[in-house]
């Protein structure tokens, strides 16, 4: 009997949702880890019991927390209880949480600072970790992305974290500058065809892709238009919210920018714009049919201050003809006086058949759609802000 | 030394335990010596204290002992009699009283 499982991250704990392969009816778990920001959870594709979450707070900072048995139990995967803390030859051992960025091999200082807002030069500070993508074959093997700006990958199950500081060390890093939500490294793709080929994104400093695993990092922006940066076109410094990509086709990425919904056709080389007749072309999210790749969902959103929908209508836009042509989703959402928002990771679709669509919204509203998006249901209406929504497809 | 410590109620969580942590100290008691027998028996917790790295007190955490804030004082200076001999507890509290 195949099912779901919903993963939810919310600014108060994460909750588990699962149901059968109908997904009418839902149990609900949680909260977890009640009273911590929970940024992302997701499920490892080699292991859907193995799960990994961010948990983080102002107070007391970064912890991750691992569940081997698909979210019934968690625990913090560094040092158990009872076990020295350093090793035998006295040096502390790394932790779970311990995010620490690369510094120069030659000199011991910083690799590089970064732009603040009013453009001086920043040292990178680490806050958070935005989003875990779990690697595709190994459940062991995940890598984080984090707030300041930088990918991180554990190889052992998430006890031990090292910086791939390429990415940082490209070239670019000096001009990369926070967007409102802070500089975080929020999207990883990584793609099945080429283990070696990973695609990033930071707000605000763009889209980055590796060839090599990670090794070493190259921009791509081509074709962005930034109106509100003083070169519209430079090669950084870009507000890319999201990007995604159909596992079968993964030359092709969709991106919701600041403003702008983009296409590359050629793995990120360079892109064009496919906002069309979308009310308006901001937004956060953004997420590919699991069965057509040219299908493609948004969530239209007013801006630059506003961030909640026009007209009061929760609308999901889709297209069928891998952008420009739009389609309102509108059955079962609310259609006045919603102004919530749905932030960049809080998207995902299933692979059932039809493919299930799912969201969550900043009114605590989790929206599911068996059918593709043509009508939607709310799961649960009443969680904390939601942060973020992954699903797993469980047979 | 038998030190007392009480935690937020997050770190509780965290170090899975309820209510007051009782430590063995060794040598001088200092909030040093305290966190650093805390962090060994509940590995959990580092990092979220004090910094993995600079072992600074992270910005909304605060240490307090027999009333007293002790937490701009130096982590090496000596606690008072009465945290080390267990009649009272160190405290460490998450800043921010209400809101």
């Amino acid at each position: 009997m195949s099912g779901v499982r919903v993963l939810v991250g919310t600014r108060k704990g994460a909750f588990v949702l699962t149901s059968d392969g109908k997904r009418e009816r839902w149990d609900i778990s949680g909260p977890h880890f009640a009273g911590w920001e929970m940024y992302h959870l997701k499920g490892s594709p080699a292991d859907p019991n193995r799960l990994y979450a961010s948990q983080s707070s102002g107070w007391f900072g970064q912890i991750i927390q691992r569940s081997d048995d698909g979210g019934k139990t968690w625990h913090q995967p560094g040092t158990p209880p009872g076990e020295p803390t350093t090793t035998p030859e006295g040096m502390p051992k790394a932790e779970s949480n311990k995010f620490v960025y690369d510094t120069s091999p030659e000199t011991g200082k910083p690799l590089t600072t970064h732009q603040w807002y009013d453009g001086t030069p920043h040292p990178w500070e680490f806050k958070r970790v935005w989003h875990l993508e779990p690697s595709l074959t190994d459940p062991d093997t995940i890598y984080a992305g984090v707030e300041d700006a930088a990918l991180f990958c554990s190889t052992d199950g998430g006890k031990n974290w090292q910086e791939l500081s390429g990415l940082r060390g490209h070239g670019t890093g000096p001009k990369w500058q926070p967007g409102a939500g802070g500089m975080c490294l929020h999207t990883i793709i990584l793609d099945p065809s080429d283990p070696n080929r990973i695609f990033i994104a930071i707000s605000a400093a763009g889209a980055f892709r590796t060839n090599d695993a990670g090794k070493t990092w190259k921009p791509i922006n081509r074709g962005l238009h930034s109106q509100y940066i003083p070169d519209p076109t430079a090669e950084v410094g870009h507000c890319v919210h999201r990007i995604a990509m159909h596992p079968t086709r993964p030359g092709v990425l969709f991106m919701q920018k600041h403003w702008d919904v983009m296409r590359s056709d050629d793995a990120g080389e360079s892109w064009h714009e496919i906002s069309g007749n979308l009310p308006t072309d901001f937004g956060f999210p953004i997420d590919v049919h699991a069965h057509e790749p040219d299908t493609i969902y948004v969530v239209p959103i007013k801006s630059d201050s506003e961030h909640f929908p026009p007209d009061g209508k929760l609308r999901v836009y889709r297209s069928r003809t891998g952008g420009n042509e739009w389609e309102a989703l509108t059955k079962g959402l609310p259609q006045s006086d919603c102004y919530v928002n749905v932030l960049r990771d809080a998207m995902a679709v299933d692979s059932l058949d039809k493919c299930g669509v799912y969201f969550g919204t900043t009114g605590g509203q989790v929206y599911a759609s068996a059918d593709a998006g043509d009508s939607w249901a709310p799961i649960v209406r009443d969680l904390p802000a939601v942060v973020s929504v992954e699903v797993q497809t469980l047979s | 030394m038998m030190i007392r410590v009480t935690l937020p109620a997050h770190l509780r969580k965290l170090a899975h335990v309820d209510g007051e942590v009782k430590l063995d100290v060794e040598g001088q008691v200092s909030q040093r010596s305290v966190l650093d027998a805390l962090e060994a028996r509940y590995p959990m917790l580092r990092g979220t204290i004090r910094d993995h790295v600079t072992q600074r007190r992270r910005a909304f955490v605060r240490f307090f002992a027999c009333g007293d804030d002790l937490s701009h004082e130096s982590p090496d200076a000596p606690l008072p009699d009465a945290i080390a001999t267990g009649a009272k507890p160190f405290m460490i509290v998450g800043a921010i009283a209400g809101g």
